[in-house]
């Protein structure tokens, strides 16, 4: 495989597709609206009618307005139809050659798609997961060749530092930094792990990303393993996602087949190969140490850091961990140069974010904005606001984050002003609460979250978590004093200062913003 | 210490325990493989008795409370029987918010169970999830395996009827 023979693919690609393209969606959430049987009556549909030489079905990925779905998007003509039956499909051929659809008929320029800067999610919905050769036609593994040919492992970790990209995980630490530290450590052997263990109840981004371009983190995976001298990755997925299991592994094998992963990848002397390790059900296997120790087939405990996995990592090798947004990422930057990256978002938070918009919103699915756009521009112009209701909190951050009042939704959306009201950034669920939420019964929920998931090796994670849902099962049974309240606070900080990860150190978040924000709803029920 | 206990000899005429022969061969008896072997006997077993998993350590020379150990950490692994049907409730936050609560609360009175149990005709087992990133169609179950969105606690029980009824 060489760059005449990617661009060769590419164009024979572009010359088989048809003029005309209708993308189902086949993400697992249409699918459990019946998208697939939508597609298989869309392609009989097309040859009863005998437009084979025209158009053609093809099975994408997620189009992100998956509260709508299924989805079928016509193009070039960008007709968009949504909640589309089985029944539905023969109309939408006719409707080809100047009939009428039955499915109702979705607004492409509709804020929610307006609205979004889409850099990871540039192709998700218009290419077919499943076939390398469409994410090569859009320009698939020529970054990787750029990378190989045209630039050293130095400066392209000067560029992913330039670029100020940082980690998608939540945690916000500078992607650059992580890298230079892996590709800075003495030995032979490294390892890069990409985290695919999208724990945060009310999170699904990462899983659409590997869902619907998967070879999109395998290349950012490979130019990390170039960058930073690794030649061996995992991907640590959810065994709850067994349709992204399934299209990573055959998106591995079409990449070995192709040449652009295994050994002499490009002809050049790298080699890099990915597997995929499987979880199996523990929140606290997001966190790095723990993930480390389950891909070597223990039990998920994390251990206290430093030594960072950078320096002891996986089968006590240096280790490169990022999420899988971040992963995915990379492609544009080597792409399109580190100012160009730089240039979108904020001083301290560059390029765009994913965020899962769901709850009691109008318009559910996954939106892909520039870093400082406010909350009320995401929940408000885009979701749609709440139907027959106000919004009365946006929760972020899932179990590590917190409940932001509406009184705060023109904060802008970056990690430090999230911090900065007692949230954070997360992962990038958003979950909007409508009136008839009670706060203290979301920061009962979340605590009981923890309490389930907290893996039991630290003492104040393990029993603080039993503590804090007791007090709040206590509050909400009207059985409470101020007292209580008190010890809950200070319980509170306890928890956050000594757990040994940081799922013991942001588990009280919920409650602390909470109390915070909607102090008046704890005190109405004390006893 | 290659005794022919019970399990061995039962692999002999046990074609279940063929499948994670296949597992333990490809991790060549590596322990790191302990995980994936533990799902694959799952997949073949339908859950992981004392059997299976002293066959696993054995396999896996690893001593038999480390086998323990790890199947009893994480949820996916179950080391009790389930139902003929599974019923999987989502409780990720979007649908909790959405009334996944409830849901769970009318299954639990109509098939007299707790969340984690099965039911007494041995039909259904009733579980929760964290989240299964079905959030977009939220309140979601999985039944048998098969994702359905939207539902409310009439047209999940429903759904359960139908199970039962095939």
């Amino acid at each position: 495989m060489d760059l005449t023979k990617l661009q060769a693919i590419a164009e024979q690609e572009k010359q088989r597709q048809k003029e005309i393209r209708l993308h189902c969606c086949t993400s697992t959430g249409c699918q459990a609206a019946e998208s697939l049987q939508v597609k298989d009556n869309l392609k009989k549909a097309i040859e009863k009618k005998g437009l084979g030489d025209r158009a053609e079905v093809i099975g994408v990925g997620c189009m992100g307005f998956c509260g709508r779905g299924p989805l079928v998007q016509v193009e070039p003509q960008r007709k968009l139809y949504e909640e589309v039956t089985p029944a539905d499909a023969e109309s939408i051929i006719d409707a080809l050659a100047g009939g009428t659809a039955t499915a109702v008929e979705g607004d492409p320029d509709h804020p929610f798609f307006a609205r979004q800067m889409r850099i990871v999610r540039q192709h998700s919905g218009e290419i077919d997961p499943e076939r390398i050769e469409e994410y090569i036609a859009v320009g698939g593994y020529q970054a990787l060749y750029k990378a190989l040919y045209e630039m050293t492992p130095a400066t392209v970790v000067e560029e992913i530092t330039k670029s100020g990209l940082r980690g998608r995980g939540g945690g916000g630490y500078p992607t650059g930094l992580k890298w230079a530290t892996v590709a800075k450590m003495p030995g032979n052997q490294k390892y890069i792990i990409c985290n695919a263990d999208e724990g945060d109840p009310g999170a699904f981004m990462d899983r659409s990303v590997l869902e619907s371009d998967p070879h999109l983190v395998l290349e950012g995976m490979a130019i990390a393993g170039y960058a930073v001298g690794a030649n061996h990755g995992y991907i640590y997925v959810r065994a709850e996602y067994p349709l992204a299991i399934k299209r990573l592994q055959r998106a591995i094998q079409q990449a070995k087949q192709n040449g652009v992963l295994g050994a002499q990848i490009f002809e050049s002397p790298f080699d890099f190969k990915i597997d995929i390790r499987i979880g199996a059900g523990a929140f606290v296997c997001g966190e790095e140490t723990a993930l480390i120790h389950s891909i070597e087939g223990g039990r998920g405990n994390p251990r206290p850091r430093p030594p960072y996995p950078a320096q002891t990592g996986l089968r006590g090798c240096p280790t490169l961990i990022n999420n899988v947004e971040s992963f995915a990422n990379i492609k544009a930057i080597i792409t399109k140069g580190a100012d160009w990256y730089a240039s979108i978002g904020t001083d301290n938070s560059k390029g765009t974010k994913i965020f899962a918009l769901t709850g009691k919103i109008q318009n559910n699915g996954l939106i892909e904005v520039p870093m400082g756009i406010t909350l009320r521009e995401i929940v408000i112009e885009m979701g749609g606001g709440v139907p027959d209701g106000e919004v009365k909190a946006v929760q972020t951050g899932g179990p590590s984050g917190g409940c932001i009042p509406a009184s705060l939704l023109d904060t802008p959306v970056d990690y430090d002003s999230l911090i900065k009201i007692g949230s954070m950034m997360g992962s990038g669920g958003m979950v909007v609460m409508d009136q008839d939420t009670s706060m203290v019964e979301v920061a009962q929920f979340y605590m009981e979250f923890c309490r389930e998931e907290t893996c039991g090796k630290c003492i104040p994670c393990r029993t603080g978590t039993v503590q804090l849902h007791n007090l709040l099962t206590k509050l909400l049974d009207k059985r409470a004093t101020t007292q209580d309240l008190e010890l809950m606070e200070s319980l509170c900080q306890m928890v956050k200062e000594t757990s040994l990860c940081g799922l013991g150190q942001t588990a009280p978040n919920p409650v602390l913003s909470t109390w915070r924000y909607f102090r008046e709803e704890y005190l109405a029920l004390i006893k | 210490m290659v005794a022919t206990t019970p399990a061995k000899k039962e692999a002999k005429v046990d074609k279940r325990f063929k499948v994670i022969d296949v597992t333990l061969k490809r991790h060549n008896g590596n322990p790191e493989g302990l995980i994936e072997v533990l799902h694959k006997a799952q997949e073949s077993f339908g859950y992981l008795e004392e059997d299976v998993l002293t066959y696993i350590a054995r396999g896996l020379k690893l001593p038999l409370s480390q086998v323990y150990g790890v199947a009893t950490f994480y949820h996916l692994f179950s080391l009790k029987p389930g139902g003929v049907h599974t019923c999987i409730v989502c409780m990720g936050t979007a649908c909790y918010v959405k009334g996944a609560g409830k849901i769970i609360a009318n299954l639990e009175e109509k098939l007299g169970v707790k969340v984690g149990e099965t039911s007494a005709d041995g039909q259904v087992s009733l579980l929760s999830a964290r989240c299964i990133g079905a959030c977009g169609i939220a309140p979601a179950v999985v039944f048998d395996g098969t994702v359905a969105g939207k539902l409310d606690p009439q047209s999940t029980w429903a759904k359960i009827e139908e199970l039962k009824g095939e």
